[in-house]
């Protein structure tokens, strides 16, 4: 390596011309050397070392989906072309988030995306800075964030690291998500030992706008202002681009370890982001937005730069800095959180600027739009960056990387769990209800929801633990929109292909529970590493059943995120595929709640119980097994089922809904009875095994509570279009009693259910 | 005319629309106060609400930078003189600040943050904002905070007390290690109430767990006409 310093001469792009043969360490900031040769032929010469620092962050995994890429177009190739959901697409795939039209001029906007691995490294902060990253999303279009959920994943509930991890990420959600002011409304908590090393930290938000309100990020209009607004830029974040400013690049021992590689979040500088975005739109200041999350001004500057008609000019130097020290690659690659990138007429700066004083948020023009086409940085008037933006935001890498169904996949679908010893007594299946709802998995996660705020805006209708998380949009018509995230690793490794399937029917079917109707998905794609075939092919798998059932559905990919290389080791986490689905209802007081709140409600079972045991909480719970083949979907079944489960709804027959899936009908009882504090009797229907009915996780089915006023209407319509309708028993007394077989006084029932979190975490 | 009662925004509040909602719903005039305004004569607002949130972050203590805020002069003037006021959550932690009432709110005992739905008891049916409902009555709303612990010293919790001063007591358990399950309370001349749960999140059954909150409300707006 050059023994030459980067931190004394300024490396512009004369130098870089005048000294070709210069060793940068591209290797180190983790480009391929092919990807290096690449960027070399592009601009003609090597390199600048803040060129280098924009392409190497800019072409990693995390902001190319470079492995990812080539299975991604499926969600556009196959997206629906006809129906509610692909009416109702405004925006699509590769904004910043997708927007689906609600009706009554309002425009929503979701996405999920993943803080997974800063989370292991430092679980607050990490958790914390993944809620900002995603609400920046949101608010860069136009909208008002409105919500937020979180998917977790952990590892083994017992395990002591898990102790420091999901305290943390619970507290880092909450302190960031409650000084925000965002009420958080479901997500999920699943806990198994393939997420030890590496937790899954996802994040989704919800923004609300109306549609002429609508924002791209975008530069446009020689001329136009840049406008750099938000936390002064620090060194939290800047990774691998200290090496571009150390002495050597080899030896940076003896100085003081640059900042923290993971970000520290500024919820209350979030929440003046907001509100100042939001008034600057509002007074239509903004020609093009964008935040600045991953790679920073890097990314947010060829972005804008490379969306829009014309070049860009940008004076790094005039960026404000929490550090003085900071170099200019370091300024490039600082991933300091709580920033924005606006594009300002320039007769409408001052007045933009007089909003972020108000909010008393620094503002800086750093630049401007030019006529060329190429983003163009300079330090104090030398320039450092001479790029033609596209090439750093739009065309970097793209890999076909090699596949290869696992030779063990066979011998793992082999393993049936047809082979496990069942209870069958009643005192059996009473220790193996107990069992079930006292494991963690199945366990009441109010230890953590109760740390997050879910009544802040006063337009919180449904929250956790319900089917979805559901937001009144409008208080005088009733408008409103259901969030429902899922996904199960377990039935992914089974069958990454049916997994990604099953994802997307739980969540569908969560939405369609609270009456609302799916509309549209957005997707958080855990895997492990692509340069793993058996990774890949699960990914390649999970891509391709999503996009074939988000089509067969109607509902539309709107955008999402892939988080790869989750493994420790060798060892990959499961294929986790989490869908969010977004619904519509037209009056949220129609709503259907999941509690059983009246005694005499009559409880029906919709939809067929097969044995179907593979990758069960059952088989989890009892055995530690995982083995055979997943649930099958049918997703005309489940289409049916939320048509009717919609319909029960909007012509209120239904009192309560829940979905059935994980720990299958009694798991689904016990919720219900727990929330309305009411008990049930239950018969097992005729022809089915006590077991089976109890703990199969067949899909396509739902619990609903039925008035008899209304049961004569409610059979009929099941009747009429198809769907099997059981009359499985009636709300009533103080136990869950499964006739004949066992009783379980309610108490009982939520002591060993709301015990288990607090036991492990409190 | 409409009784206004102003709801005040400092950057980091989060519950003042909530505040104004319910304001609306109880069938008084809101009134948005930005916390730069420094004359409240000029609002002509009759009552004042000081929302709950996270004033600034609340990185210091809670509440303390929020009381400097410009508009504070103001409020604590129009408190002295008798002008109803209410603070909730980050509002009941800006009036002890700004010593309106006594005492401070500490961080939870447990160190966590906790949103639940919250069984009070009101024990002083007199102030200001609960003349709506009976001494003794139980109600439901939501609270939601991380530093909610109610502190003062022995003779000032005795002194509370022995006034009448002490307005809610959390029941079903202290949901934050508050002193003498003491959940809000009020200044000598009862117009200032201070409490940590939200009342403004119960006011209408499809949102909240009760529509209790609402008496709160409807009390401060049924003094207002009257006097």
């Amino acid at each position: 390596m050059s023994p030459q310093s980067h931190s004394h001469t300024l490396d512009t792009v004369k130098h870089a011309e005048q000294t070709p043969e210069a060793e940068l360490p591209w290797k180190e900031l983790g480009l391929k050397e092919d990807e290096y040769a690449r960027v070399r032929e592009i601009l003609g010469r090597r390199p600048t070392g803040a060129e280098l620092a924009m392409y190497s962050v800019m072409w990693s995994e995390h902001c190319s989906y470079k492995s990812s890429k080539v299975h991604l177009r499926q969600f556009g190739e196959k997206a629906p072309t006809e129906g509610p959901g692909a009416e109702a697409m405004l925006v699509g795939i590769g904004e910043q988030a997708g927007v689906v039209d609600v009706g009554q001029g309002y425009a929503v906007t979701f996405k999920v995306e993943s803080h997974n691995h800063p989370s292991y490294v430092e679980p607050y902060q990490g958790a914390a800075t993944g809620i900002g990253g995603i609400v920046r999303d949101i608010i860069a279009m136009g909208a008002r964030p409105v919500a937020a959920m979180d998917p977790l994943r952990f590892g083994a509930a017992d395990h002591p690291d898990t102790k420091r991890v999901l305290p943390g990420v619970v507290a880092g959600i909450g302190g960031y998500g409650n000084c925000l002011g965002l009420p958080n409304i479901g997500g999920e908590v699943v806990f198994d030992p393939c997420y030890q090393g590496n937790p899954l930290v996802n994040a989704l938000c919800v923004g609300v706008m109306k549609h002429e309100d609508i924002h791209l990020a975008k530069a446009a209009g020689t001329g136009n202002k840049v406008i750099l607004y938000g936390a002064r830029t620090g060194g939290d974040g800047i990774g691998g681009a200290s090496i571009l400013a150390s002495e050597t690049f080899e030896d940076t021992a003896g100085k003081p370890a640059k900042r923290p590689a993971v970000q520290v979040g500024d919820p209350f500088q979030e929440k003046l982001l907001i509100e100042c975005t939001l008034e600057a739109f509002h007074a239509d200041l903004v020609v093009g937005i964008q935040d600045l999350g991953a790679a920073g001004l890097s990314c947010a500057t060829s972005e804008l730069a490379s969306n829009g008609s014309g070049g860009m000019q940008v004076e790094l130097d005039t960026v404000p800095l929490r550090d003085s020290s900071l170099s200019p690659e370091e300024i490039l690659m600082s991933e300091s959180q709580e920033r924005m990138c606006a594009v300002v007429e320039p007769e409408k700066v001052d007045r933009f600027l007089e909003i972020c004083e108000k909010w008393e948020v620094t503002a800086t023009v750093v630049g401007e739009v030019t006529d060329g086409d190429r983003l163009e940085i300079f330090w104090h008037g030398e320039k450092i960056v001479d790029v033609d933006p596209r090439t750093v935001a739009h065309e970097g890498p793209v890999y076909e990387r090699p596949y290869a169904r696992p030779d063990w996949q066979d011998a793992l679908q082999a393993d049936d769990p047809a082979k496990l010893p069942r209870p069958a007594s009643g005192e059996e299946l009473r220790a193996a209800t107990l069992a079930l709802v006292s494991s963690p998995n199945q366990a009441a996660k109010s230890w953590i929801t109760d740390q997050y705020d879910r009544y802040v805006l006063g337009d919180t209708v449904l929250a956790q633990p319900e089917d979805s998380g559901m937001i009144r949009i409008d208080a005088e018509t009733g408008l409103g929109v259901a969030v429902a995230t899922d996904g199960n690793g377990r039935y992914a490794k089974l069958d990454p292909y049916e997994g990604a399937r099953l994802a997307l029917a739980e969540s569908y079917r969560n939405v369609a529970a609270t009456g609302a109707r799916p509309l549209a998905v957005t997707d958080c794609l855990n895997f492990g590493s692509p340069e793993d075939p058996a990774a890949m092919w699960q990914f390649a798998e999970a891509c391709r059943g999503l996009a074939d059932a988000c089509k067969e559905l109607g509902t539309p990919v709107t955008g999402g995120n892939v988080s790869l290389y989750n493994q420790t080791g060798e060892a990959a986490i499961h294929p986790t595929p989490v869908v969010g689905v977004l619904g519509v209802i037209d009056d949220v007081t129609r709503r259907t709640p999941m509690a059983f709140r009246d005694e005499g409600l009559l409880i029906y079972l919709l939809g067929e119980t097969k044995e179907e045991f593979g990758g069960s909480a059952w088989s989890q719970v009892a055995h530690g097994h995982l083995g055979g083949r997943p649930p099958q979907v049918d997703l005309e079944r489940e289409r049916l089922l939320a048509e009717i489960l919609i319909s029960a709804s909007r012509d209120g027959m239904a009192d309560a809904a829940h979905d059935v899936s994980d720990g299958g009908v009694v798991q689904a009882l016990a919720e219900s009875c727990l929330k309305g504090g009411k008990g049930a009797r239950i018969v097992v229907p005729d022809g089915l095994d006590p077991f089976v009915f109890l703990f199969s996780e067949s899909q396509g089915r739902a619990l609903v509570a039925i008035p008899r006023s209304e049961e004569v209407r409610f059979t009929d319509m099941c009747a009429a279009r198809g769907m099997p309708a059981a009359r499985i028993g009636v709300v009533d007394g103080e136990a869950l009693e499964i006739q004949g077989r066992f009783t379980l006084p309610l108490d009982e029932l939520r002591r060993e259910h709301e015990a288990t979190l607090p036991g492990l975490f409190g | 005319m409409t009784t206004r009662i102003g709801v005040v925004t400092f950057p980091g509040s989060l519950d003042d629309s909530d505040a104004r909602r319910a304001v609306r719903i109880a069938g008084g005039e809101a009134v948005a106060l930005w916390h730069r305004d420094k004359d409240l004569r000029k609002q002509q607002v009759d009552a004042i609400v000081l929302p709950g949130g996270f004033s600034y972050g609340d990185y210091l203590r809670c509440g303390a930078i929020a009381r400097f805020s410009p508009i504070m002069e103001s409020v604590v003037e129009q408190a002295k003189a008798g002008m109803p006021v209410l603070g909730i959550c980050n509002g009941f932690q800006i009036l002890c600040e700004t010593h309106l009432l006594p005492g401070a709110l500490t961080r939870n005992d447990h160190l966590h943050f906790v949103c639940r739905d919250q069984r009070l008891r009101v024990e002083n049916a007199t102030t200001a904002w609960t003349s709506d409902y009976a001494d003794g009555q139980e109600i439901v709303v939501p609270l939601k905070n991380g530093e909610g612990g109610y502190v003062a010293d022995e003779r000032t919790l005795d002194e509370l007390e022995g006034e009448g001063r002490v307005v809610f007591r959390y029941l079903d358990g202290n949901p934050n290690g508050s002193r003498r399950d003491i959940a809000g309370i009020t200044n000598e001349a009862g117009n200032v109430v201070g409490l940590m749960p939200h009342p403004e999140h119960a006011v209408e059954a499809l949102t909240g767990p009760t529509t209790d909150g609402l008496g709160f409300f409807t009390s401060a707006l049924k003094k207002l006409v009257a006097s």
